[in-house]
């Protein structure tokens, strides 16, 4: 039974456990829905929740396993031998996958009957080009192995199949029978409900708490093969980045770590004073009808598509600084540059600075303006003395922010700042980043057994201490000032 | 026991410190306030009674323009300090505002020390020539505050981890500070318990030697308490003004009885 369709007879199931659940809660007090401990549409979604959750969990576990499963037990199919002739064993086994795939698809379309597919045999038919007719491409000829191998996949596929319908479905009705047995007038459905939504609400937080764990350790498994390659002396404190991808490259991150902090610098030292002064000017200075137009206004940059700012700096920003700036004071020729790149990095990030800032400004209690106000102090008296520290920390929580955008940014350092590596102080100068570089390794021919590729997780994995870094600082920052402030 | 104090206070000083004449105040098209003429006397505590949305703490704002900081608030009629008209065009309001102290109905300290909070005022006005002359300003000011005593050992502690009743202290000090001749006080105890309101209006009472105090207030216990006159307000007008022996024991108008004896408000 296909998957689309035992999802839709469990919730069906589900939807039909509410009714009941319902029905059977007024009817238990009779008729008077006032009698019972809990609305009666609590008692319906606590059978619904019965029906449907315990058979979706199995159903979710048993996918993840039916594909283990199974080809653990077909692996012992395929000869020592076949293994060696094409090269590793989940290149055999995708070989299996394919062909039983391409089965499924055959009967599927009426090219081969069931009875036919079982009593295949490599001496008797071509599968290859039987399977070539129903549009199903295989690489090679099949050898016996693999097409006995892909019957006995297929086999096992269907068996498995048929017993998770099963098990899902009678799971789904014992699910619904329990909770339309246990309605009851004095049942505290509106409970047992609210403890099913205080468990998806942990669900949810446990996978975005395991996914970072997970993106971590995927980082971590790829960095530690890099250094079983790559001294880390030279990685960390190399001061040449010259990858070659005939080996013996020099992949210092230094001259990287340096592009990324110099643009982002620059970045912040455009985008905080503007976002923040133009802040300031929207919570405490704009009227309400300009505020009304200037904020959206402002936030429009933050929509606008990174690769789109990279070619505003590419044709605009890029030529305008080498000719007015660059060329006359003799720094540079070139149109990328740092500067190029941190001036309009910062131009997008004036947004996220000016927004945070602004919501934070305008959850400072008024009453301390008006102390203020009232002692005789001019507005801008009241901002730099009150307002501000009075936000502080969530400014600093706002630029760190913006810092760590700043850091990960990588479409507008390829088009405004280039893809050369260098470490040198002169802003005009073409440097690049670290994360132009994950890029460049991984982009592609790339062999992901030698270090120049397997460097990109490495740096990957810097970038995120870096930026974790900086938010540990944020938090840590906020919390000092909360503990002053309240 | 309250009635026979009041009556020992007496009057010392007969000068008008603030007049107001044809007060009227709009908040978008709504007349907040119709007509109003008080005269504030130096050196001594007028207190504003009424029921909520009468329109005496809109009033109380108009005495040193803290109704400018509205958008939609308009003023008409006019106000002076000392026979100066404080809405004229030359009046700059934050000066004003320094001259016109107040002090609001929860209290207010700055994220900042209590150090700092003190000397907020005198430090924007360049009132203190020297770090010396702050710290005395910031000593007599909590002194005459009452809080001295409390916070002397931790003046550089925040001003927000005081409790209710000397943050709002802390916030009389404040206001003190920059040497005000009005100190205008908004419903100063709402936010307080009984003891640390007894605090405050005994401070109240000390204050009156050097300024002239105006509360707004709710009680009229309090107004009985503190005052030595009372301005009954009722729906934006101002109904009765006079001695507050002569309001609380014997009013002329009988909105004013009314109110006094919990008929209406």
């Amino acid at each position: 039974m296909p998957l689309l369709w035992l999802f839709v007879i469990v919730l069906a199931l589900g939807a039909l456990g509410f009714v009941l659940g319902r029905q059977r809660a007024i009817a238990s007090a009779g008729g008077d829905a006032r009698q019972l401990h809990s609305l009666p549409n609590y008692y319906g979604s606590n059978v619904a929740i019965l029906t449907v959750v315990p058979a979706l969990m199995v159903l979710a576990v048993w996918l993840i396993l039916q594909p283990m499963v199974i080809q653990a037990r077909v692996t012992s199919l395929i000869p020592e031998a076949a293994i060696e002739q094409i090269g590793s064993r989940s290149l055999v086994m995708s070989d299996v996958r394919r062909v039983a795939e391409g089965l499924d698809t055959a009967v599927a379309a009426g090219a081969l009957s069931e009875a036919e597919t079982r009593g295949l045999s490599t001496d008797e038919t071509d599968v290859r080009a039987r399977l070539g007719e129903v549009g199903v491409a295989l690489g090679g000829a099949v050898t016996p192995e693999v097409l006995a191998a892909a019957l006995r996949y297929r086999a096992l596929d269907h068996t498995a199949d048929t017993l998770r319908s099963g098990l899902v479905i009678v799971l789904a009705a014992l699910g619904l029978a329990y909770g339309y047995l246990r309605t009851r007038q004095e049942f505290r459905a509106r409970n047992s409900v609210e403890r099913a939504i205080l468990a998806l609400l942990m669900l949810a937080s446990t996978l975005a708490i395991l996914t970072t764990v997970g993106i971590v350790f995927s980082m971590l498994f790829e960095t530690f093969n890099f250094f079983e390659l790559y001294p880390w002396r030279e990685f960390f404190f190399g001061l040449e980045w010259r990858p070659s991808f005939e080996g013996g490259s020099d992949l210092g991150l230094i001259p990287l770590l340096w592009g990324t902090l110099y643009i982002s610098i620059i970045a912040l030292l455009v985008s905080v004073p503007i976002g923040l002064f133009a802040a300031i000017y929207m919570a405490e200075y704009a009227g309400k009808r300009f505020r009304a137009v200037a904020k959206p206004l402002i936030e429009v940059l933050a929509g606008i598509p990174t690769i789109v700012y990279g070619l505003f700096a590419l044709i605009t920003v890029g030529p305008l600084l080498r000719d007015y700036f660059a060329q006359p004071l003799g720094l540079g020729t070139s149109s990328s540059s740092v500067m190029t790149a941190g001036v309009v990095m910062g131009i997008m990030l004036i947004p996220f600075v000016s927004s945070l800032s602004d919501d934070i400004i305008n959850a400072v209690p008024q009453s301390l303006r008006d102390g203020s106000y009232g002692l005789g102090a001019t507005q801008s008296e009241t901002v730099r003395q009150v307002i501000l520290p009075a936000a502080l920390p969530g400014i600093v929580g706002a630029i760190l922010l913006a810092a760590s955008r700043a850091i990960g940014e990588t479409m507008i350092v390829v088009l405004g700042a280039g893809a050369a590596a260098a470490l040198s102080l002169n802003p005009f100068e073409a440097m690049t980043t670290v994360t132009v570089k994950i890029v460049g390794q991984l982009t592609g021919d790339t062999n992901f057994e030698s270090p120049e590729a397997l460097v990109a997780f490495a740096l990957g994995l810097t970038l995120f201490v870096i930026t974790l870094g900086l938010n540990v600082l944020a938090l840590y920052i906020v919390r000092k000032y909360r503990e002053q402030y309240e | 026991m309250n009635d026979m104090r009041m009556t020992e206070r007496g009057v010392d000083s007969k000068n008008i410190k603030m007049k107001a004449r044809k007060v009227q105040v709009f908040y978008g098209t709504n007349h907040a306030i119709k007509d109003v003429d008080v005269d504030i006397e130096d050196k001594t505590v007028t207190a504003f009674i009424g029921p909520s949305g009468c329109g005496k703490s809109t009033f109380l704002r108009c005495l040193n323009r803290m109704n400018d900081t509205i958008d939609i608030c308009r003023v008409e009629g006019e106000i002076t300090l000392d026979g100066e008209d404080i809405y004229d065009r030359k009046v700059d309001p934050v000066q004003l505002r320094a001259k016109v102290g107040m002090v609001f109905q929860k209290p207010n300290p700055f994220p900042k020390s209590i150090y700092d909070n003190v000397a907020y005022g005198p430090r924007i006005h360049g009132l203190a020539r020297g770090k010396a002359e702050l710290d005395e300003i910031v000593e007599k000011s909590l002194r005459r505050a009452a809080i001295w005593n409390e916070v002397k050992d931790r003046l550089d502690a925040p001003g927000t981890g005081l409790s209710g009743g000397q943050q709002q202290r802390l916030c009389i000090a404040r206001a003190i500070a920059t040497g005000p001749e009005v100190l205008l006080m908004d419903e100063p105890c709402s936010a307080l318990d009984p003891i640390a309101t007894a605090q405050v209006e005994e401070l109240i009472d000390e204050l009156r030697e050097r300024f002239s105090v105006v509360i707004v207030t709710h009680s009229m216990q309090q107004a009985a308490r503190v005052s030595q006159k009372t301005a009954f307000f009722h729906l934006g007008n101002l109904v009765e003004y006079g001695e507050t022996s002569k309001i609380f024991t014997n009013p002329d108008d009988p909105r004013t009885e009314s109110y006094i004896t919990g008929r209406i408000g």
